[in-house]
């Protein structure tokens, strides 16, 4: 336990916040969208509890074609000093750069990236693959096999799941956020299958997501589903889990966080 | 008041060490004009990204031989990530690319059998006393996200190391030259901390 706890790349815990009309919602199954507060408060809310991270996916951006969330980026990187992640209706590299110049350190790509593959490459090769997150919505769809799903979930695509992450990685994406359509929004645990999977068969970092209710699942995901990090959001807004309990219950269980109180 | 200049040659997130400054109360500008780096007390050179593109940004602003001449002068210059890394004498980085030869050696990958980048909260262990890290507690978390590290040829330069596979080398100085490998913008109070020694410490 000393030896892990010395010197080693601790695990991250990584709340999302979903936007619609620069406010932050929760659904069940991408649907049923409720009000949960104001990002930027949230945000500095998290960062105090001790989230490693932040991502902020405007879930309805793919559909409405949301102009860019530059102005949210701005305030939330006046305010916060971690990092953080900006998805949602991001289209072509200067949309990245909007995002990024105005201080998100990441940006996740979802449906145009299926659309159109060469983003990724074209990201990384103007910011470098550590800003292009590829965020994946998967559901089963046959005996271990998971399907691509795109815009926020509503279509169906002819994607294999693992030969999409693998091609997505080989174009230049820097990390994965890999998330289970089965079991977002249930609070059964995530899906450690098809988290494992990927986690084994890219370079990359992965970010699992879906379907944390406890922090057993989250040890799960981490130990069995060989997660990188591990992303939920209605738990951490709605204080089921406070990140501070959850980090000693991961760190009580031998896995190397950061802890509040460090 | 210091003046503190972030070189703003188009490489990586500025816009986060502007904003941890002024969370400082430290005033600092972005520039890429030559009177601002001249001028400067303190000189910040960000960056992320390949080595040679960032390399062939200084070059065309002709900014490699300022920040050369700042560190012939003395003033303090901190290199950020691959800020870091361009101040080392090359890096393996598609080829063998020269870089700015502030500090001897090289920068190279961390091979297969990881996950890369090396992405999130690690723990640096200091290597010898350092004034950047004034009022850090020992072993303190900070932020990584990189593929490359710095192998300088004398021991002496590397201040701080961290693990990952390895002990690689998590920060650097020679005289009035400084390097970290992590994000100090990106590390809550430790990181602000680390900022704020660069600028009242060094």
């Amino acid at each position: 336990m000393e030896i892990i706890d010395k010197m080693t790349l601790t695990k991250r815990i990584i709340p999302c916040l979903d936007i619609k009309n620069n406010r932050v919602v929760k659904g069940i199954h991408f649907k049923s969208l409720t009000d949960a507060g104001d990002p930027v408060e949230l945000a500095a809310r998290y960062e105090a509890e001790g989230a490693d991270e932040l991502v902020f996916l405007d879930i309805t951006a793919s559909q409405e074609k949301r102009k860019l969330m530059a102005g949210l980026a701005a305030k939330i990187a006046k305010k916060i000093f971690i990092p953080f992640t900006i998805g949602g209706g991001i289209q072509s590299v200067a949309d990245m750069d909007t995002v990024l110049h105005h201080g998100a350190d990441k940006i996740a790509v979802n449906t145009a990236a299926v659309r159109n593959p060469e983003l990724i490459r074209e990201g990384a090769r103007h910011f470098g693959s550590q800003c292009i997150v590829l965020a994946v919505d998967v559901k089963k769809t046959g005996r271990e096999k998971w399907s691509v799903f795109i815009y926020g979930g509503k279509k169906k695509t002819d994607l294999d799941a693992l030969h999409w992450v693998k091609q997505a990685v080989d174009l230049g994406a820097g990390e994965i956020l890999l998330t289970s359509m089965d079991s977002d929004g249930t609070k059964d645990g995530f899906d450690l299958r098809i988290t494992r999977q990927v986690s084994e068969q890219v370079p990359v970092p992965v970010i699992a997501s879906g379907g944390g209710g406890k922090p057993e699942h989250f040890y799960a995901a981490i130990q069995w589903g060989k997660a990188d990090a591990v992303l939920a959001a209605s738990v951490f807004h709605y204080d089921t889990i406070k990140i501070k309990e959850l980090k000693e219950y991961l760190h009580q269980n031998g896995i190397p966080v950061r802890r509040f109180d460090d | 008041m210091t003046k503190v200049t972030i070189i703003d040659y188009g490489v990586g997130n500025i816009a986060s060490l502007k904003n941890a400054f002024a969370a400082l109360a430290i005033s600092a500008d972005l520039s890429a004009e030559t009177k601002d780096i001249l001028r400067a007390e303190r000189l910040i050179l960000p960056g992320v990204g390949a080595f040679a593109t960032a390399m062939s940004k200084l070059k065309n602003r002709r900014i490699d031989d300022l920040i050369k001449k700042k560190a012939q002068d003395g003033t303090p210059i901190l290199g950020i990530c691959l800020g870091m890394q361009l101040l080392f004498t090359a890096s393996d980085e598609q080829g063998n690319r020269p870089g700015l030869n502030l500090i001897d050696g090289c920068v190279q990958h961390f091979g297969t059998g990881l996950k890369i980048p090396h992405m999130g909260w690690n723990r640096i262990e200091f290597a010898r006393d350092a004034s950047l890290f004034s009022d850090l507690n020992t072993s303190p978390y900070f932020y990584f996200v990189h593929s490359y590290y710095c192998l300088p040829t004398e021991g002496t330069d590397s201040i701080a190391t961290c693990m990952y596979g390895f002990p690689f080398c998590a920060a650097i100085n020679r005289d009035n030259i400084w390097g970290v490998q992590f994000h100090p913008e990106k590390s809550r109070k430790d990181g602000l901390q680390l900022l704020r020694n660069f600028v009242t410490k060094t």
